[in-house]
């Protein structure tokens, strides 16, 4: 299918703003390049699990096993001598291998057990890694390199750019079809001769690995990870909610539930410290009871009312 | 109509669900170009077939070949691909989509498989064939019960299968409708498809059928012409039966 005049003007507005956000690091400002780089980095992630969840409407906790995998492997390929770029592709293939067989093994059954899998998922890499750290007589491990927080900033916004044209490329190919219709009516999609399990498991593949990736960029800025940082549950959950709020129905929804909610986040953890969990929890009943189909869902309808009125003056 | 080669066969086909047997030892083949009704009384075990054959259900025991070829071990999928698909009772549509949206899915993923332009020109073509053209753009929501069973069925059309199951396609209709639905299935048939064709509608039954199958209770009761089997002493009983319950 060729290009419409429309494809080409979201490329252009995506690559404006890439650049514009690009520029971010030259107000000198630590503590905006700082929120930058958390906004970079849930950006990534909620955008790239949105790529499997909006139209399968699985929801993966699992976000955080592919994170600290990429973290770790980050970490451990770094003290073995490797070059940093260099674990970012090993991270890459490790987050894919990991989804391909969390889906082999899980996407047939239904979405229940798949939430409370992912969920489980996470927390017995956690402790894998843990156990394996006690043996080897660590408790974490050092992660020193020149990479500054403006390298990871650029690092995640190339990454960002990768994740949106990966997610337009899909939504126009013969994936991104099957996807839907799976996301419709999953019976249909198999009697018109999908393969159903090869579709989805694909789709988190590629959301895994990016996950991972993300993890691999954020380790130089740790210096020092242990798997209760790089494995928390939290990152998981924060990543649903933010995609949630935003809005998963369009490949920008994500992004405008991120932005707003980290600012609020940053707020929340700083005044109430000791509360976060409960607040999360808060946000998350508020979002799905008030915004079913986030930001995203309130502009399109929006929008709609806004024609039908035109239509009626 | 003239038929040909054996297309289906399916040999002692059962399926059971618990202690129920839902399709009992089912024996019946399918030549290419015929229409073979599959008929009986409600529960006796149509769709459950008509499951068996698409792999949305696998077998309990018994072997389905599609031109010689076991095809009773495949997932749904595989079997669509190889070129048979199905409607459902119940109508399944793809509710997000439009109308060309819901037959593309045919046009891409079937039988033959097509994309881009080529795909929309072909599920134009098979909407044009169920004489929906005009409602290509037409959210699904908005149409009409007949008009769905029409975006269903120019969906399955649309994979270019070489056997089409319709599980009482015809259910629902009002006369009018029903009239121009016989005569859409009627097309199909003239130019030359392999139908099963599950109905309760005795007039499709008469005019559609080259040959009919009638269950009872998960049990092949009769085979033959559709005069045959709706004179046959046993099928009479097995409907009025039904009917006394
Ligand atoms: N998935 C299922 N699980 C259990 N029983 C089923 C299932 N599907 C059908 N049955 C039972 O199998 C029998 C045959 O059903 P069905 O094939 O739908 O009949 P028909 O289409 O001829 O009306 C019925 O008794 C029905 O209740
Ligand atoms: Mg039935």
């Amino acid at each position: 299918m060729s290009m419409t005049k429309r494809d080409w003007q979201s490329i252009t507005l995506s690559a404006v703003l890439l650049a514009v956000a690009a520029c971010l690091p030259l107000t000198g400002d630590a503590y905006m390049l700082s929120i930058g780089i958390t906004i970079a980095m849930y950006a990534v992630l909620a955008t790239s699990w949105a790529l499997f969840s909006g139209p399968t409407h699985y929801i993966s906790l699992a976000t955080a096993a592919f994170f600290g995998l990429g973290t770790y492997t980050t970490a451990i390929g770094i003290e073995n001598g490797l070059n940093y770029w260099a674990t970012l592709p090993i991270a890459a293939i490790l987050g894919a291998v990991l989804a391909a067989l969390v889906g082999l093994a899980t996407l047939r059954l239904s979405g229940v057990y798949f939430v409370i899998f992912t969920l489980g998922l996470a927390e017995l890499v956690r402790q894998v890694v843990t156990w394996g750290q006690n043996v080897s007589g660590q408790k974490g491990l050092y992660v020193l390199t020149d990479i500054t927080e403006v390298h990871i900033y650029w690092q995640l916004l190339v990454l960002g750019g990768i994740v949106y044209l990966t997610g337009w490329a899909i939504g126009r190919s013969r994936l991104g079809f099957a996807l839907r219709i799976i996301g419709d009516d999953e019976e249909v999609a198999r009697h018109s001769g999908i393969n159903t399990s090869r579709a989805k498991i694909l789709l988190f593949m590629v959301s895994g690995a990016t996950a991972a990736v993300v993890g691999s960029m954020l380790a130089p800025r740790y210096i020092y990870i242990e798997p209760a940082l790089a494995f928390t549950p939290m990152l998981s959950f924060l990543v649903v909610i933010m995609a949630l709020l935003g809005g998963t129905g369009r490949l920008w929804g994500p992004l405008v539930g991120v932005i707003p909610f980290t600012l609020l986040w940053e707020a929340i953890s700083a005044s109430f410290p000791n509360q976060t969990t409960l607040l999360l929890g808060l946000s998350f009943l508020v979002i799905v009871y008030l915004l079913p189909r986030g930001f995203v869902g309130l502009i399109e309808s929006g929008k709609r009312k806004l024609r039908e009125r035109e239509a009626f003056a | 109509m003239t038929t040909g080669a054996t297309v289906l066969s399916l040999r002692g086909a059962t399926k059971r669900f618990g202690g129920l047997v839902a399709v009992n030892d089912m024996d019946f083949d399918v030549a290419e170009h015929e229409v073979l009704g599959l008929i009986g009384p409600n529960g006796s075990g149509k769709s459950t077939t008509l499951n068996l054959i698409s792999g949305a259900l696998k077998p309990t025991e018994g072997t389905i070949s599609l031109r010689g070829t076991p095809i009773s071990h495949l997932s749904a999928a595989d079997i669509a691909r190889r070129g048979i698909a199905r409607t459902f009772q119940l109508v399944r549509l793809l509710p997000s989509m439009t109308v060309l949206e819901n037959v593309r899915a045919g046009a891409v993923f079937g039988h033959r498989r097509r994309w881009g332009a080529e795909a929309d020109a072909h599920a134009l073509r098979m909407l044009a064939l169920v004489g929906l053209d005009r409602r290509a753009n037409a959210h699904v929501g908005e149409l009409t019960y007949i008009d769905t069973k029409r975006v269903e069925l120019a969906r399955v059309l649309a994979s270019e299968p070489k056997v089409l199951l319709l599980d009482e396609w015809l259910a629902g209709l009002n006369p009018t409708e029903l009239e121009e639905g016989i005569a859409l299935i009627k097309r199909l048939r003239d130019e030359g498809r392999t139908i099963i064709l599950v109905e309760h509608v005795m007039d499709a039954i008469r005019s559609l059928c080259d040959r009919c199958v009638v269950m009872s209770t998960g049990t092949k009761i009769a085979e033959g012409t559709p005069e045959e089997v709706l004179s046959d002493p046993e099928v009479i009983r097995a409907y009025l039966g039904d009917d006394d319950a």
